[in-house]
């Protein structure tokens, strides 16, 4: 396949692992923002081939993992009550909420469906006039463009019985409340390619400039992952702290303008919780008052409740890169994708799930 | 396609009255007439010496029809496949039928008449059967089972017991290609591709094999529900060796391997329906991939991995690049991911 064959040709990986060998001195931490790319890189085992002293984390990127859990249960109280169809993406489906999945009140008789596109969701809402359709609408900038358009397109084809469940969040104010947690390990960062597909670069400078941090926005294949490493770790050594662009054959500068203006039309930024983090200012997107009438929310009344968590999961301080899955007593054993205890043992981006799948091989 | 007074299945079609008389009759006898189903008797009298290998298996794929087959022509395909699998030459099929109220009764014909063309193909007789009716909302259009039986082939001996450390796992064919025709059109996951399933019958190809090598096929499996990662995960537990693989040998469609990149799913979990596992004595593995590409069913058939001592019980991969990666069994179904 274009674009992908060549991307994980192994005499290339070789190649850029011998520079990277080469060129590392010293140890450095660098985080991995999104769950794809630490998939790829456990998946690949990449993990075990890179020189010992680099340490890879694994960031926030997982729009599943980062879900509150009282958004979850809001999401399995729509598919109970109210007699509508919850629609979700896949990956949300086997995250636990307080009492169960929204896959196990499938089972007992939740009409939840599974789509690739909110707007099928729009489509199953003309196809059903009577009943009311909830799009579940998680993730980060990525997903917003479509989840908004399905509102816009909801408006427009006059759709009374379609809305979302928003649960959006935003990459760089979750970067900056890692930098500036005072146990902030990490020297460098490989930012989200697909988002920054849509967002574009412009707003990383900032926080460049403010953490004198690296920053390269980095693909999801082998040779990408290999590359955005290599050029991270070259500023470093070089004591530089730049935004550098991987992903150059996707990611422009200015992002997909477009989509952005549809995410404006429809969103506003707003203060967001972060399951296993805690609120970060201005780091999520809420249906905005001229749309507000497809906001579940509003429509069905919910009012978030702060939900107490599982004390035996530390994905936060997974995700804040302070622990590695591994260092979970509960992983593998009381933790499992059959019976997890939090979100990241579940999503297909989270980093338990990608240990538990994939990397357990290097660890026997 | 028959005069049936009704162009959907009703209650009545079930009620083993009138309806149901004159459905089999127009139907079913007559489509799959053979001197066992001519009796119409309460079961098949069948005359069989020796060592039978008998499998069952129940069918409710959605859609009913899919590109490149229907639930018709994979039930024969399913459990003819599964004797093959256990070294056994398929003779005898039973036919069952769970059908919802309200099924079209042209779709009901053109699965029957699928069902006829391939258990012709696969050199099998549909001996006995049965028809039930369930209430609209109680089924989803129409469900299948199957059971066969078949003699064993005389050279065969398959058992996880004969698998060896240096044994060779071949795979007869590209993985994934059933379940993502599938995939192409479900609702709410359409996408446009000219993919078919590759859904067949695969008793004369192992026939060939069992002919040709006898006792050094050591064991077979069709990798149907869960795709060779979970049926070699089973394996490996069952026999207590590891199983490893390289990435850079499975064959895989391009486009089947394109949708999976683009929905997120690993083909080595997806289902399959044409195509089979065998793990044979490392002298014959070459031999028998020749074999098997000179069968149309067999073309892309190719040597995936071997069976060794260490990492007992597991299924290790080696990467494209060169990593490493334990390939655990699917835990529940494959989800689709966000992004």
């Amino acid at each position: 396949m274009k674009y992908l064959t060549e991307y994980r040709n192994a005499g290339v990986v070789h190649e850029y692992l011998d520079e990277l060998h080469r060129t590392t001195t010293r140890p450095w931490t660098i985080m991995e923002i999104c769950g794809g790319q630490t998939h790829s890189l456990v998946k690949n085992g990449i993990l075990d081939l890179l020189p010992k002293v680099i340490t890879m984390v694994h960031g926030p990127g997982c729009p599943v993992c980062v879900t509150p859990l009282g958004i979850i249960n809001e999401a399995i109280y729509l598919a109970e009550n109210e007699g509508g169809i919850l629609c979700s993406f896949g990956d949300m489906l086997r995250v636990p909420g307080s009492k169960k999945s929204l896959l196990e009140a499938k089972a007992k008789g939740a009409d939840v469906r599974i789509l690739y596109s909110p707007l099928e969701a729009v489509k199953l809402a003309q196809e059903h006039p009577e009943r009311q359709v909830v799009f579940f609408a998680v993730g980060f900038e990525t997903t917003a463009p479509a989840n908004a358009l399905s509102v816009v397109q909801a408006k427009l084809l006059g759709v009374k019985n379609y809305s979302i469940l928003a649960s959006h969040v935003l990459v760089p104010p979750a970067m900056e409340a890692i930098l500036s947690d005072p146990e902030n390990v990490i020297d460098a960062f490989l930012a989200a390619g697909h988002v920054c597909t849509i967002m574009g670069t412009e707003e990383y400078f900032p926080v460049v400039e403010k953490y004198q941090v690296p920053i390269v926005i980095t693909g999801f294949e082998p040779v990408d992952l290999l590359q955005g490493i290599l050029m991270a770790v070259r500023q470093l050594e070089k004591g530089e702290a730049k935004l550098e662009n991987q992903y150059a054959r996707v990611v422009q500068r200015e992002g997909n303008l477009l989509a952005q203006q549809t995410i404006g039309k429809v969103f506003e930024v707003a203060d967001r919780d972060w399951r296993g983090i805690g609120t970060i200012p201005m780091s999520g997107y809420e249906v905005n008052e001229s749309y507000a009438e497809f906001d579940a929310r509003r429509r069905f009344n919910l009012h978030l409740q702060a939900v107490a968590e599982n004390k035996e999961c530390i994905a936060g301080t997974i995700m804040k890169g302070l622990q590695k899955p591994f260092d979970c007593p509960n992983f593998g054993t009381k933790c499992t994708p059959e019976h997890p205890l939090g979100a990241p043992m579940v999503s297909s981006e989270g980093a338990c799930a990608a240990y538990f799948h994939f990397a357990r091989a290097a660890a026997t | 396609m028959p005069q049936l007074d009704f162009d959907v299945i009703t209650l009545g079609h079930g009620s083993g009255g009138l309806l149901t008389h004159r459905l089999l009759e127009a139907g079913v006898f007559k489509l799959f007439g053979n001197e066992y189903l001519d009796e119409q008797h309460d079961g098949a009298l069948l005359d069989i010496t020796g060592k039978v290998a008998f499998s069952t298996d129940s069918f409710v794929v959605s859609p009913i029809f899919f590109p490149g087959g229907n639930i018709g022509s994979l039930a024969v395909h399913g459990t003819v496949n599964d004797l093959a699998m256990c070294g056994a030459i398929p003779q005898y099929l039973s036919l069952g039928f769970i059908l919802e109220e309200g099924l079209s009764m042209a779709d009901f014909w053109e699965i029957l008449v699928s069902i006829r063309h391939a258990a012709d193909l696969s050199g099998v007789k549909i001996v006995t059967g049965d028809t039930k009716v369930v209430d609209k909302g109680k089924g989803d259009q129409v469900f299948i089972n199957t059971t066969g039986i078949g003699s064993l082939h005389p050279s065969a001996n398959i058992h996880t017991s004969r698998i060896q450390p240096g044994d060779k796992i071949i795979v007869s064919g590209e993985v994934a290609t059933h379940g993502m025709a599938i995939v192409s059109v479900r609702q709410g996951l359409e996408f446009e591709t000219d993919l078919l399933s590759d859904s067949t019958y695969l008793n004369f190809l192992v026939n060939k094999l069992l002919d040709k090598f006898g006792r050094d096929i050591h064991f077979l499996r069709d990798p149907t529900r869960g795709g060779v990662a979970t049926n070699l995960n089973e394996i490996a537990k069952k026999s207590g060796l590891g199983i490893h693989l390289q990435q850079a040998l499975i064959p895989v469609n391009e486009q089947v391997e394109g949708a999976c990149e683009m929905l997120g799913l690993d083909p080595l979990y997806v289902a399959n329906e044409g195509i089979f596992i065998a793990i044979v004595s490392p002298d014959v593995a070459e031999e028998t991939v020749e074999v098997l590409r000179q069968d149309e069913k067999g073309k892309f058939a190719a040597i995936i991995g071997e069976v060794a001592a260490t990492n007992p019980g597991q299924v290790v991969l080696s990467s494209r690049i060169g990593g490493r990666r334990v390939v655990g069994m699917l835990p529940g179904e494959q989800l689709p991911r966000i992004c």
